[in-house]
C-alpha cells in the first residue's frame, strides 16, 4: 500500500512548473478552466448548493470571466479559501483570480503586490443588534460584547472605531460566519459586526429577522472587488474589462434577454463596440470579438447578477444603494468602451 | 427400636434459594447494590442516563426527514407535533449526505469512490487478517494505484508508470547485489526509480497515452471532499508513512552519528509541533520552498505534510517494535553472516512490524481523526462542508444534526478499527 | 609470496577502500548523507529566499514591534490594541499555557476517576465509563470543541437575562458568580496593604505540608507507625492561613462582578471560548488517560495483590502501598505524552475564537501583516520549546522511577 501519490505529486510539480512561466491567459486556455478563489461559504456571495454548484454574487464574476476567456461559464475550478489562505493562494498561482469579498486597501495593493481590477460591491462595516437591546446608535455600545469574523480588516476597523470614540468593548473573534452567527443568535454577544452586506444577508436567514436591526453607523469603507497578481497586465485587463462590460451592459440596457438581438447590431455605437459587432476591442484584449457578449450571457449584466443573488427579490434583500449605476446616484461607474 | 434413626433417611426436598440469591435480584445485588457507595453510584448513573435520554430521545423522535430548508422543517415539526416543539431536522442529512460523503464529486461518478472504498476493504484484509493466504498481498500492493486512479481518474498510464518505478527498485534490489554489491544495490534501488519518476515517467506516460489512449474522466482534486477526502488523506498518510517511518526508525537506531542526528532531529521536530501548524505550512509556505514558479494542488500539499507528520509518529511506533525484539534475534542474524540490510529485511523487520500492527492501527485512528483539521485551512472535509452547508440560505442556522452525523461517521470507523486493534493485541499476546 | 608481502606491508590507501573497508565505510556513508542533507536544506532555503525576494518580502521580524491594532478579550497580562504584535504573541503563549495547564489538571482528575471506575464491579458504572471512553476517543477533538462551544452558548442562560432593574436571572453563590452564555463572571481577590504576611504564611504552610509528608514517611519507615497524614496535611493547609487572615484584620477582600449596561464589570471573566476549549480538551484527553490508568492497574500482576493479602495487608493499603506505586510506573509515561497531545491540541482554539498563540501570532497577526514565514517559524519554535521542556522532564522522571535492578 503506498505510493502513487509520489508520482502524482511529481507529475503535478513537473506540469505546473512548466506552465507557470507563461502568461495567465495562456495558462487558463491551456488548462481549459479558470481557477477562481472564493469564500468557504457566505450567503449570497458564494456557497455551493445541493449539487455542488457554486452560486453567488462573487461567483458570477468568475463565471463571466470564464465565459469571456474560455467560452464556457462552467469551466471553472472553484477553490474555497479562508481569510488566511486567500492571498498566498493567489500569489502562488493556485488561483487565477480571487473573488472573495476582499477589501481593496493600500497595503494589499502595494505591499502584498496584488492588482485590484475594480470594485464589484461598495460595502462598509456595520453593526447588527437585537431590537431588544434597546440601542439605536453605535455610540451607545460602550462596554458591549461584539462578535467579529477574524482574518479580515473588520477587527482593525472595530478597534479603531472604539478607540477614536473612547469606548471599550469585548471582542469575540470567530473564524467562520456560521459560528459567529450562532454566537450572536444565542445571545453570547450583543452585537455582530461585519460588512453591511454580510449583516443583511445573515439577518435575512434568521427565523425572526424583524427582531434584529442594523445600526445606522457604517464605520469603514470596504470596496470589495476581484483581484489578480501584480505583473500580468494582460490578464488584469481581461478581468477588469469583463467586470466593466457587465457594468456597462447594465448602463446601456443590454440584458441577457435582449443580448442576441443587440449583438446583431444596434444604432448605439458603444453597444456595438461592447458586443463586438463594431471595432476590435476583443482582439486588443487577446480575445475574440464576442467575449463581452458571452460574459453577459453567463449571468446577465451587473444589475441582473445583483438582483439574482443579493437583490431585493431575494431573501437577502439588499437595496442597490451605493451600488446603483452612477446615473441612478450610485458609485457603479465603468470607463467607456472605446 | 431398629427403626429408630438419628439421621434422616431420606433427602429433604430441595428448596429454592433465597430470593436475594437468584436471578435478577442477585445479579442486581452483586453488580449494582453491593455496598452503600455502589448503590449511590448506581442511582447517580441512572439519573444521568435518564437525563441524557430525556433530552435527546424526543428531539430525535420528533424530527423531520423530508423538508428542503430549515424554515420548512421547523414548520413541519410545529405542524405535526404542536407549536414550540424542538425536533431534529434530519432532512439536512437526507438532502446533503451525498455531499458529506463525496464532496463535490460528480454525482454520476459516485461509483468510483464507492468502488475504491470496497477495494480498499478487500486490499486491507490480507494485511489485517493473517488467515488469508499471503499471495493476495500482491493485490494489496497494487491497490493504492488502483484506488487513486479510480478517484482521480485520468490516464491509466500514469499509475502504470509509477508501478514501473517500483519494479525498477525491486529489480535493482534483487539482481544488482551480485554485480555491484549490497550497498550499491540499495543506492541503485533508491536512485533508479527517482530518476525514472522525476525525469522520464511523465513523458513516457504521455507518449503511451497518445499511442494507446486508456483513460477515464479525471476529477479535479478540489471537487474531492467530504468523507472521501478524510479517508484519502488518512490512507495516504499512513501508507506512505510506513516506508519513511521504517527508514527513520532504522536511522534513529543506527550508530552512524550524522544519520542518527538527522533522524532524531526530524522526528522530534515533527512530534513537537501541532499538526495545524504543519497544515498552515502546507497552505501558505510550502510553495515558497519549491523552485520559483512551481505551484501544485493544495490537497497534494496537505498530503505531503500529513505524510511527514505521520512518518515521525510511525517511526516511534516501529522503534517500539524494534525495541521489543529480543536481542538474540539480532545476534542470530549476525551469526548467520547476514549483512545489515539482509538481516533487517529478512529477520528484524518482519517481526518488528508484526508486533507493531496494533500500534500502527491506533496511530491510524489518531491520524484519521486529525484529518478534520484540514477544514481550518479551507479544505472541504465533512466539517468544512458543514460550514459551507450552513452558509447556504436554506440551511443557515443548523448545528446539531450536521455535527451528530459527522461524529457518527467518524465514530463508526474509529470504533471498528480500535476493536480490530484490540482483537489483534489479544491474538499477539502469547505470554502467560 | 606476493600475498604475504601485501598482508605484511601496511596497505596503502586506495579510493575503493572508502566503500569496501569497514573502517572507512561508515564514515563515507555519513559524509555522503551529510552532504545530501545539506544540499537538500540549501536547495529549500535558496528556493525560499528567491521566492520571497520575488514577492518583495525579504525575511524580517520587524513587524513584531509594530502596533498590533487588534484587541484580545482574554489576557493574563496587560494588553491593548496599541501594543506590539510581539506583545500579542506573548499574550497568546500565556493563554496557550493557561488552557494547557487547566486542561491537564482536569483531564488527570477525570481520567483517573474514570479509569478506576471502569474497573469497578458496579455493572452500570463500568458500562457507562466504557461508553464514555469509546465515545470520546473515537470522535475527532475538533468536533468535540465545536460541540462543547455550541452546548455552552445554547444551554447557559443568556447574559441579557441578568440585565435591567429586575433581572430574570440572578447571580449564584450569594451574588458572587454569574454563569452566562457570554462567559462566567467570578469575584477577584483584592490584596490590601497588610496582606503580605497572609500570603507568606500560606506559602510557608505549603512548605510545611511537604516537610511533614517527608517526616511522616521517614518515621513510618523507621518505626512502622502510620499517621493520619491526610487530615493533618489538610489542617496545615487551612488553619494557619485562616488564623492569620482574621488576626491581621481581613486584609484580603473580594471584588464582586456588578452588572453594568451590557455585561458584568469588575471581578474576573472567564470567556466561554476558554471554558469550551478547556472542557472539550479535558474530556477528550481524559478518555485516553483513563485507558492508560486502567492498563496500568491491570499491568500489576495479580500475584502482588495476593501476596499482600497473604501478608494480611488490608485492601485499601494494598492499593496504596503495593498496586499504585507499581502501576504509576506504567501510567506516567503515556500520561505525560497525553499532556503533550493536549497542549498541541490546544492550537485548535482558533475554531472557537480563544486567542492562544495560534490565534494571535498564527492567526490575526499573520493575516494582517502577511508575514507567513516569520510568524510560522516563531509559532513552531514556541510549541517546540514547550514540547522539548516537557520531554526533558519526562526523560528525567523515567530515569528516576526506573526499576532499580540489582
Amino acid at each position: 500500500m503506498k505510493k502513487t501519490i509520489v508520482l502524482g505529486t511529481l507529475a503535478a510539480v513537473g506540469l505546473t512548473a512548466g506552465m507557470a512561466s507563461a502568461g495567465t491567459l495562456d495558462d487558463v486556455k491551456a488548462k481549459g478552466e479558470l481557477a477562481c478563489g472564493v469564500s468557504t461559504g457566505l450567503v449570497g456571495f458564494a456557497a455551493p448548493d445541493a449539487n455542488g454548484e457554486w452560486a453567488g454574487f462573487d461567483v458570477s464574476v468568475c463565471r463571466a470571466v470564464a465565459a469571456a476567456v474560455l467560452g464556457d461559464p462552467t469551466a471553472i475550478k472553484f477553490v474555497p479559501l479562508t481569510g488566511k489562505t486567500r492571498f498566498t493562494a493567489l500569489a502562488s498561482g493556485e488561483v487565477d483570480v480571487l473573488a472573495r469579498n476582499t477589501t481593496w486597501t493600500f497595503s494589499r495593493d502595494v505591499d502584498l503586490k496584488f492588482t485590484f481590477v475594480g470594485v464589484n460591491y461598495y460595502d462598509g462595516q456595520g453593526f447588527m443588534v437585537p431590537k431588544a437591546l434597546g440601542v439605536s446608535s453605535a455610540t451607545e455600545l460602550d462596554g458591549a460584547t461584539i462578535c467579529i469574523q477574524t482574518g479580515t480588516t473588520t477587527e482593525l476597523n472595530l478597534a479603531d472605531y472604539f478607540r477614536s470614540n473612547g469606548m471599550s468593548y469585548e471582542p469575540v473573534p470567530i473564524e467562520t460566519n456560521a459560528e459567529s452567527q450562532q454566537n450572536y443568535l444565542a445571545g453570547a454577544c450583543d452585537v455582530y459586526t461585519t460588512d453591511a452586506s454580510g449583516l443583511a444577508a445573515t439577518r435575512a436567514t434568521f427565523e425572526n429577522p424583524d427582531d434584529h436591526m442594523l445600526l445606522p453607523e457604517i464605520v469603514s469603507k470596504e470596496p470589495l472587488g476581484p483581484l489578480v497578481r501584480h505583473g500580468d497586465d494582460q490578464w488584469g485587463d481581461i478581468v477588469r474589462w469583463t467586470l466593466n462590460a457587465l457594468i456597462t451592459a447594465e448602463e446601456l440596457g443590454v440584458t441577457s434577454a435582449n443580448l442576441a438581438e443587440k449583438s446583431a447590431g444596434t444604432d448605439n455605437p458603444e453597444i456595438n463596440r461592447l458586443l463586438g459587432s463594431e471595432g476590435n476591442l476583443g482582439e486588443m484584449l487577446g480575445l475574440d470579438a464576442a467575449w463581452a457578449a458571452r460574459a453577459i450571457a453567463a449571468g446577465g449584466n451587473y444589475g441582473e447578477i445583483f438582483e439574482a443573488n443579493i437583490g431585493e427579490s431575494t431573501a437577502i434583500g439588499l437595496s442597490r444603494g451605493l451600488n446603483a449605476q452612477w446615473t441612478q446616484g450610485g458609485l457603479i461607474y465603468s470607463p467607456p468602451f472605446r | 427400636m431398629s427403626n429408630l434413626s438419628y439421621v434422616r433417611t431420606e433427602m429433604l426436598q430441595e428448596q429454592a434459594p433465597p430470593v436475594t440469591q437468584t436471578g435478577i435480584v442477585m445479579w442486581l445485588r452483586e453488580n449494582m447494590f453491593s455496598s452503600i457507595g455502589n448503590s449511590i453510584l448506581t442511582i447517580v448513573s441512572g439519573v444521568l442516563i435518564y437525563m441524557v435520554l430525556a433530552s435527546i430521545v424526543p428531539w430525535f423522535w420528533q424530527s423531520s426527514w423530508t423538508a428542503h430548508s430549515l424554515g420548512e422543517c421547523r414548520e413541519a415539526i410545529a405542524h405535526t407535533y404542536g407549536e414550540g416543539t424542538e425536533g431534529a431536522c434530519f432532512s439536512v442529512i437526507t438532502e446533503r449526505y451525498n455531499q458529506l460523503l463525496f464532496g463535490f464529486y460528480p454525482s454520476e461518478l459516485y461509483w468510483r469512490p464507492i468502488l475504491a472504498f470496497v477495494l480498499l476493504l478487500l486490499a486491507t484484509a490480507p494485511v489485517l487478517f493473517p488467515a488469508i493466504p499471503s499471495k493476495y498481498l500482491g493485490f494489496s500492493a497494487l491497490y493504492p494505484f488502483a484506488g487513486f486512479w479510480l478517484i482521480w481518474g485520468g490516464s491509466l498510464w500514469v499509475p502504470l508508470a509509477a508501478i514501473f518505478g517500483f519494479a525498477l527498485a525491486y529489480a535493482a534490489a534483487v539482481y544488482l547485489p551480485k554485480v555491484i554489491g549490497s550497498l550499491g544495490s540499495v543506492i541503485a534501488a533508491i536512485l533508479l526509480p527517482l530518476i525514472w519518476w522525476i525525469g522520464l515517467s511523465g513523458s513516457v506516460a504521455d507518449g503511451l497515452q497518445n499511442v494507446v489512449p486508456l483513460a477515464i474522466q479525471s476529477v479535479d482534486s478540489i471537487n474531492i471532499g467530504g468523507f472521501t477526502l478524510s479517508v484519502m488523506i488518512g490512507i495516504t498518510g499512513i501508507t506512505l508513512s510506513l516506508p519513511i517511518g521504517i527508514l527513520l526508525a532504522l536511522g534513529r537506531q543506527s550508530n552512524l552519528f550524522v544519520v542518527k542526528t538527522i533522524c532524531v532531529g526530524f522526528i522530534e521536530f515533527i512530534r513537537g509541533v501541532p499538526l495545524i501548524t504543519l497544515l498552515f505550512v502546507a497552505s501558505t509556505l510550502l510553495n515558497y520552498f519549491m523552485p520559483p514558479g512551481t505551484s501544485f494542488d493544495l490537497i497534494l500539499r496537505v498530503m505531503i505534510m500529513v505524510t511527514l507528520f505521520a512518518s515521525a509518529y510511525m517511526a516511534e511506533v516501529i522503534r517500539g517494535g524494534l525495541a521489543a525484539l529480543p536481542k538474540g534475534q539480532y545476534e542470530a542474524a549476525d551469526a548467520l553472516g547476514l549483512d545489515y540490510w539482509k538481516a533487517t529485511r529478512l529477520i528484524i523487520m518482519p517481526q518488528a512490524l508484526k508486533i507493531s500492527i496494533p500500534n500502527i492501527v491506533s496511530n491510524f485512528i489518531g491520524l484519521f481523526k486529525d484529518t478534520t483539521l484540514v477544514s481550518i485551512i479551507g479544505l472541504m472535509d465533512p466539517i468544512g462542508l458543514s460550514t459551507a452547508i450552513r452558509a447556504n440560505q436554506e440551511w443557515n442556522g443548523i448545528v446539531w444534526e450536521l455535527f451528530a452525523f459527522i461524529a457518527l461517521l467518524f465514530w463508526i470507523v474509529c470504533f471498528s478499527m480500535s476493536r480490530y486493534s484490540m482483537y489483534l493485541e489479544r491474538k499477539l499476546k502469547t505470554g502467560h | 609470496m606476493s600475498m604475504a608481502d601485501q598482508t605484511a606491508s601496511k596497505p596503502s590507501f586506495r579510493l575503493s577502500m572508502l566503500i569496501y573497508d569497514t573502517r572507512y565505510r561508515s564514515m563515507t556513508i555519513q559524509v555522503i548523507a551529510l552532504i545530501l542533507f545539506m544540499l537538500a536544506v540549501a536547495w529549500l532555503l535558496s528556493n525560499a529566499a528567491s521566492n520571497l525576494a520575488a514577492l518583495g518580502k525579504p525575511l524580517s521580524f520587524s513587524f513584531l514591534s509594530q502596533p498590533a491594532g487588534y484587541d484580545i478579550n482574554q489576557t493574563l497580562i496587560e494588553y491593548n490594541n496599541q501594543m506590539s504584535h510581539g506583545r500579542a504573541a506573548l499574550v497568546g503563549i500565556l493563554n496557550t499555557l493557561l488552557v494547557a495547564f487547566l486542561g491537564c489538571v482536569l483531564a488527570t482528575i477525570l481520567g483517573v476517576t474514570i479509569g478506576v471506575l471502569r474497573l469497578s464491579n458496579n455493572w452500570i458504572v463500568s458500562r457507562l465509563m466504557t461508553i464514555y471512553i469509546e465515545t470520546f476517543r473515537n470522535v475527532p477533538v475538533l468536533l468535540w470543541i465545536l460541540l462543547t462551544m455550541a452546548v455552552l452558548i445554547e444551554s447557559l442562560p443568556k447574559i441579557a437575562l441578568f440585565r435591567g432593574e429586575n433581572p430574570i436571572n440572578t447571580m449564584s453563590f450569594g451574588n458572587s458568580v454569574a454563569f452566562t452564555n457570554a462567559g462566567t463572571f467570578i469575584p477577584k481577590p483584592i490584596f490590601l496593604s497588610g496582606s503580605t504576611p497572609v500570603v507568606v504564611i500560606f506559602f510557608l504552610s505549603l512548605v510545611g505540608i511537604w516537610a511533614f509528608g517527608r517526616w511522616a514517611h521517614k518515621r513510618q519507615d523507621e518505626t512502622g507507625v502510620v499517621l493520619p497524614t491526610f487530615s493533618i496535611k489538610l489542617a496545615i493547609f487551612f488553619l494557619p492561613s485562616i488564623a492569620a487572615f482574621y488576626i491581621l484584620g481581613q486584609p484580603i477582600t473580594l471584588e464582586y462582578p456588578v452588572m453594568a449596561r451590557f455585561r458584568f464589570e469588575g471581578g474576573f471573566v472567564i470567556r466561554n471560548s476558554l471554558i469550551a476549549l478547556w472542557l472539550a480538551l479535558s474530556f477528550y484527553t481524559a478518555a485516553f488517560i483513563a485507558e492508560a490508568v486502567r492498563a496500568g492497574i491491570q499491568a500489576v500482576s495479580h500475584g502482588q495483590t495476593e501476596a499482600a493479602a497473604a501478608l494480611g495487608i488490608r485492601p485499601r493499603r494494598t492499593m496504596q502501598l503495593i498496586v499504585l506505586p507499581q502501576a504509576l510506573r506504567v501510567i506516567i509515561p503515556p500520561m505525560i505524552s497525553q499532556y503533550l497531545n493536549l497542549t498541541k491540541n490546544s492550537s485548535l482554539a482558533i475554531a472557537v475564537g480563544y486567542m492562544d498563540i495560534t490565534g494571535t501570532l498564527g492567526g490575526i497577526t499573520l493575516n494582517q501583516t502577511g508575514r507567513e514565514m516569520e510568524s510560522l517559524v516563531i509559532l513552531m519554535a514556541c510549541y517546540l520549546s514547550i514540547s522539548i521542556t516537557v520531554s526533558l522532564f519526562m526523560n528525567w522522571y523515567n530515569e528516576s522511577i526506573k526499576m532499580k535492578e540489582r
